[in-house]
């Protein structure tokens, strides 16, 4: 079993799935208490732009993608903060034109796209050295924005008008957060890929919240749950040679059903 | 030193809908002002434009002499209803904690004075014992008194309460205005409330408000003020308002 570690695209596989659950642990329970998931998805579909932009300019999809999902969470906080379009429509148009840009950009392209399918849905088994950098100075940067404003954050995600009143900057702290949530969605894109980041920053923090009623713990225990799921998922993928991303949110969905059915199911047996 | 709060004819509408109208109002130091008034009259939404929260179309508004988007942050405000996320993973003392917040800044953690403030605080609204419950878990009043509690930890200048006393038990409700008045020894308090039983003992002035506020600084308003405001015969409503408040004539 531990033979396969000695294999480098392993090690790095390991490697990225610890440090895409630091990023999906902190930001993902920030997602779902701020209750954000939908725009969350949007800035992953809108993010394929700076895929297509990677492409077009002959560099790694992966520097498009930083600068297009920063932008397109701006444009996004922005558009629903401040005009009068409604926040799921906003969110809904990004989501299309982000894709759109994408795939004109692609088929602009001389040649073909390699590894296309590789940022639609994940393959943590070819994650490169030069990403594993990647992510770990993005995981850098999030841990330190976080532990900068933790106060804050915690202030905007529980109460809005009471840190307005407080003096913070409710618009500003608001961006830097769908900023975070942009540089995560970066980070997990070579796990699971943009069609299924999703489930992986929402799932790991959902559960967690059933366990505790503390921020912090929440944050902890996700990081737990998102690096034994995706590293279950990463094992039976290369057992039995199956895509990983699409294994990764299986193993996790599974568990999360189980859960469920578990605490639907026990109270009556131990009534019974 | 400058009034509390100063406004000078100040004018909100929603929309085509005007809600407040030519609103003077000033406030200095130590005074207890109550604001009575229909539902719908503006009271809110009055509470709200001299916090910065709600720009009008025209007027001044001066809290503590300068924006109030500059010097919010020295008045302690309970809103009438909580806008708080209630499944949020926090508990009562982190919610307390927080009334320090505007008064620290990136990477400045709480420390042992604001813990020893928040203890003191939730001691004053009797909820110590429910420190470490989660926020959602409360009643009702039980609510209010913690976000009392956290608009009090940091000592504001000016304390701003929207109906504070609905959801808290009679016995409760006199140990609260007892804690306002001892508190107004020190700091301006501007309380919203439809408690006229309240007013007589505790309060200093009284402001009628629907759309247009009726304000005299001192506690009298006329039989022609309350008419005017709640658009009904005195009579009406005079069996609720002490006849301290009531001029007579
Ligand atoms: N956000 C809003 N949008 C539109 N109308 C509002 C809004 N908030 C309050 N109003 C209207 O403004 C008027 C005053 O409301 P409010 O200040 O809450 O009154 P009060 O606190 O005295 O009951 C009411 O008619 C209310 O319907
Ligand atoms: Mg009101």
């Amino acid at each position: 079993m531990f033979e396969i570690l000695q294999y480098g695209f392993m090690r790095n596989a390991i490697m990225a799935a610890v440090l895409a659950s630091i990023a999906c642990g902190i930001i993902g329970v920030y997602v779902v208490v701020k209750k954000v998931t939908s725009l969350s998805g949007g800035i992953s579909h809108a993010s394929f732009g700076g895929i297509g932009l990677g492409y077009y300019l002959g560099v790694n999809p992966m520097y498009g993608l930083v600068p297009f999902s920063l932008l397109s969470a701006i444009a996004m906080g922005i558009t629903s903060k401040r005009t009068k379009v409604a926040e799921d429509t906003a969110i809904g148009i990004l989501w299309s034109l982000g894709m759109a840009i994408g795939i004109i950009l692609i088929y602009l392209t001389p040649g073909y796209a390699p590894d296309l399918m590789t940022y639609l849905f994940g393959n943590i088994l070819t994650v490169p050295l030069s990403d594993i950098y990647l992510m770990l100075a993005l995981d850098a940067v999030i841990v330190f924005v976080v532990y900068a404003y933790y106060k804050e954050f915690m202030s905007l995600c529980f109460d809005e008008e009471f840190a307005t009143v407080a003096g913070i900057n409710v618009e500003r702290l608001y961006l830097l957060l769908l900023c975070l949530i942009a540089l995560t969605i970066v980070l997990l894109i070579k796990v699971v890929g943009i069609i299924l980041i999703i489930a992986l920053l929402t799932m790991p923090a959902s559960l967690s919240s059933h366990y505790t009623k503390n921020l912090r713990k929440m944050m902890y225990i996700s990081m737990f749950l998102g690096a034994l799921f995706s590293i279950t998922g990463l094992a039976l993928s290369y057992t039995y040679d199956v895509p990983s991303g699409a294994t990764i949110i299986l193993v996790m969905s599974a568990v999360y059903l189980l859960h469920f059915v578990y605490h639907a199911v026990r109270p009556r047996i131990v009534r019974a | 030193m400058a009034e509390v709060i100063d406004l000078k004819d100040v004018w909100v509408s929603y929309g085509n809908t005007p809600v407040l109208e030519a609103v003077d109002l000033v406030v200095e130091d130590r005074d207890f002002l109550a604001i009575i008034g229909p539902n719908g009259g503006g009271k809110s939404t009055l509470l709200k434009v001299i916090l910065g929260l709600i720009k009008p179309d025209r007027g001044s508004v001066r809290l503590l002499g300068d924006d109030p988007k500059k010097t919010r942050k020295y008045a302690g405000y309970v809103p009438q209803y909580i806008s708080s996320n209630l499944d949020f993973p926090i508990s009562v003392w982190e919610v307390v904690l927080m009334g320090c917040l505007g008064h620290k800044g990136p990477f400045r953690g709480y420390n042992e004075d604001d813990r020893k403030a928040a203890y003191e605080a939730l001691k004053v609204v009797d909820m110590l014992d429910y420190r470490d419950r989660q926020i959602g878990e409360l009643s009702g009043g039980q609510k209010q008194r913690v976000f009392i509690a956290r608009s009090l930890v940091t000592r504001p200048r000016l304390l701003i309460l929207d109906e504070p006393s609905t959801g808290i038990d009679s016995k409760r409700q006199r140990e609260f205005y007892e804690l306002l008045n001892r508190l107004k020894s020190e700091i301006a308090i501007l309380l919203v409330t439809h408690d006229m039983s309240a007013l007589s003992v505790y309060v200093d002035k009284v402001a009628c408000l629907n759309r247009r506020l009726h304000y005299h600084n001192s506690k009298e308003l006329s039989p022609k003020d309350l008419e005017a405001a709640y658009q009904c015969p005195v009579e009406l409503i005079a069996h609720g308002v002490p006849h301290r408040v009531l001029k007579v004539h």
